[in-house]
């Protein structure tokens, strides 16, 4: 170690790494269902398309987890996105593909991908 | 390099490793491989979380759900249900485990446990791999070293410490920035610093946790104290007792100086700065600080007269400077935040936060830190759960075999420096034992001056005779032997030997008695004048008795009476024979109806 800048470098590496830890810090969320149901419809692949992309793109305000069925099996790959404030974003029938489109404009840009979004109709027939 | 989804922090502190943590982790390590999930779920292990009569503990991140009490079986439970389907496992929680903690939601933060605490010298405990310098460095590690090195004088450096107000966490609670300023104000080409990490007061574990979850924190300040006071060499003086603080500070010490954090030219400044460990051999006394650079030159571990003090004539009569292991964890957040911030913490005179390990009666068994000047109920009964089974606080003892009690009528005193020893009591190291109605005062007094009379390095007379006549004293008081004026004998000792034994030791070791005396006189009377000890502990002063109306003549106290001195028949209550009985309980243990106990 021969310099600040040098120490400053690996720290923010390594922070980087351990972001997830910090849980006073302001994150999005995002939340993939991964019962039976979500993950016999494929939300496994959908669950690392999230996480590797989170790393490809550096996003360190962003934690991917999973949650548990959310009853409506039918809709499944089920993923929710929260925002800071803790609203949330449902996303359903999800796939890779689809998953990376929610990155690039919904977690890096801000803007929700109203077509991939639950719609009333489905939320009260499922 | 794939950052994992999940990072799940199993507690590799003493405490927890003894309950098998280690077994967990290898076994979750198999189970991750089995469920495919080993890319997906990072396993760390880290330092004490302080909760350590719940462990062993595990907390998954991104959720922060923290696992008590976890078994290998329940291990596979969480890893099926929460690592695999994201499904939080309620019962398991550490909130749901016991009421101790009931708190809403999961989150660690969220106990009462941690909500009333302030952690600075624990502040990377549980947070943070210890083994995994990277981690500590995320976390502001050695920025402070580097903020020293590049922008400050050592001068600025030991007046920032000074104003902060930190004094030593040791027991003594000597100001540190004076103490730097003495060390710096020396003469010599070659100086030392040293790390006091011989905890030995019976009960404390406050340093150890700090070095097995947090290593480099005390790496980083001995180099900085270094700076500040001219030193190239650093000793930490670690008892061989502690095996894994001992196996993380060399692991520490050598990422260290892979990175050049320790070793020549540290941030291409020119500073020279390096650390060795010495292991003590398990001495109490080695903890005072001339025993301990004594034993740290290879000699017997004996302590000396001062002056001259270590800051003039210290290790290989160099210049020295030797400050206790908490005392080095406050440095970085202090240099980092600056003096203010510290100083904003506690009251006028003890600044900051205290670590206290408490243990005894008490619900929660583990770790604390808390800001100076918290009232010592918050500590017993809103971070520590109260006292078991529903009995009643008796007093608190701090201080180790230096320090003294604090009884239940006092439990709102402040936990600073000068309102413990205005009582009589001490801040010590931090060892905090809570006792409830069935713990003895004279019996607790004796346990203290028996580890004494053991661990009293003999140089001296006062302690080596006088702690010895004053334990003869005290037994003879609890084998009911007690004549009037034997407590008068004992204080006039205590007396003597404060104001005339060499070092620490022998000046604080009748400190316990003394103060059991100033509160608990009245225990003492009713040994010498009564012949009762009125908890019922003293062997020779309590009778075991059968109660005839609860006895239901089932025989199961005969049958494990080792002295067979129980005797009775069907339908006829049984009876104690108390020419052979030897009071060891092992009937009251026994019986199922509750019908024998103690009395006085």
């Amino acid at each position: 170690m021969k310099s600040l800048a040098e120490l400053a470098a690996l720290r923010q590496k390594s922070l980087d790494k351990l972001n997830m830890r910090n849980e006073d810090s302001e994150r999005q969320r995002i939340v993939v269902g991964m019962a039976t149901c979500g993950i016999a419809a494929g939300a496994r692949p959908v669950m690392n398309t999230f996480v590797e992309e989170v790393n490809k793109r550096n996003l360190t305000d962003v934690a991917v987890s999973m949650t548990g069925c959310m009853g409506m099996c039918v809709l499944e790959p089920m993923v929710d996105v929260y925002d800071t404030k803790g609203n949330k974003t449902t996303y359903v029938h999800m796939n890779p593909e689809k998953a990376k489109r929610v990155i690039a404009e919904h977690i890096v840009n801000g803007q929700p991908v109203t077509e991939f979004m639950i719609t009333a109709e489905e939320a009260n027939n499922a | 390099m794939q950052i994992a989804r999940s990072h799940v922090l199993i507690c590799g502190g003493t405490g927890c490793l003894s309950n098998n943590s280690m077994k967990l982790k290898e076994h979750l390590e198999n189970k991750l491989k089995e469920l495919d999930l080993e890319k997906e779920v990072q396993i760390i292990m880290t330092g004490c979380f302080g909760l350590c009569a719940e462990g062993p503990i595990i907390v998954v991140y991104p959720e922060g759900a923290m696992y008590s009490q976890v078994s290998i079986k329940e291990l596979d439970t969480i890893a099926e249900e929460h690592l695999l389907k994201g499904r939080i496992v309620e019962k398991l929680l550490l909130a749901n485990r016991t009421q101790a903690y009931d708190e809403e939601g999961h989150q660690v933060e969220n106990t009462d446990f941690f909500k009333m605490q302030k952690r600075v010298a624990l502040r990377n405990c549980g947070r943070i791999n210890p083994e995994n310098i990277d981690e500590y460095i995320a976390y502001d590690g050695y920025q402070a070293l580097g903020k020293v090195l590049t922008e400050m004088t050592p001068q600025q450096v030991i007046d920032e410490i000074t104003a902060s107000g930190l004094r030593g966490r040791g027991g003594a609670g000597f100001p540190t920035g004076t103490k730097w300023k003495f060390a710096a104000a020396s003469e010599g080409d070659v100086k030392y610093v040293a790390c006091n990490a011989d905890e030995g007061d019976p009960g404390a574990f406050m340093d150890r946790s700090v070095l097995e979850g947090d290593p480099h924190s005390v790496l980083e300040a001995m180099a900085i104290a270094g700076y500040a006071t001219g030193a190239h060499q650093g000793f930490i003086y670690v008892r061989a007792e502690y095996p894994t603080a001992v196996k993380r500070l060399n692991i520490a010490i050598d990422q260290a100086r892979e990175y050049g954090l320790l070793g020549k030219d540290i941030f291409g400044t020119g500073f020279d700065f390096d650390i060795e460990l010495r292991l003590g051999a398990g001495a109490f006394v080695c903890g005072e600080e001339t025993a301990l650079m004594r034993s740290i030159e290879g000699h017997r571990g004996e302590p000396r007269p001062r002056p001259p003090f270590p800051a003039v004539k210290g290790i290989f009569d160099k210049p020295s400077m030797l400050n206790n292991v908490e005392t080095y964890a406050n440095i970085c957040p202090i240099i980092l935040n600056g003096a203010e911030w510290f100083a904003s913490m506690g009251t006028e005179k003890s600044k900051g936060t205290k670590v206290f390990a408490v243990g005894g009666k008490i619900n929660n068994t583990g770790l604390v830190e808390i800001e100076m000047g918290t009232p010592l109920r918050e500590v017993i009964y809103n971070i520590g759960g109260g006292v078991p089974e529903g009995k009643k606080f008796k007093a608190a003892q701090t201080g180790g075999p230096s320090g003294g009690c604090i009884p239940a009528s006092l439990i709102d005193t402040p936990m600073t420096y000068d309102d413990l020893n205005e009582i009589g009591s001490m801040m010590g190291s931090g060892g905090l034992i809570v006792m409830d109605e069935d713990n003895c005062m004279v019996d607790i007094a004796k346990f203290y001056l028996g580890f004494i009379v053991d661990e009293s390095c003999g140089k001296c007379p006062p302690c080596r005779i006088g702690t010895k006549r004053m334990l003869e004293l005290l037994e003879k008081i609890t084998d009911g032997r007690g004549e009037e004026g034997d407590v008068e004998r004992l204080e006039k000792l205590a007396k003597n030997i404060k104001a005339s034994a060499l070092c620490g030791l022998g000046q604080t070791a009748p400190n316990p008695v003394l103060s059991t005396i100033r509160h608990f006189r009245d225990e003492y009377d009713a040994h010498v004048r009564d012949k009762k000890c009125p908890a019922a502990v003293c062997k020779n002063l309590v009778r075991i008795v059968i109660d005839k109306d609860k006895c239901r003549s089932c025989g199961l106290c005969a049958k494990n009476c080792p002295v067979s001195c129980i005797r009775g028949e069907r339908k006829v209550p049984y009876e104690i024979d108390y020419t052979k009985c030897i009071k060891c309980g092992a009937c009251i243990e026994r019986c199922p109806f509750n019908a024998i106990s103690r009395e006085s």
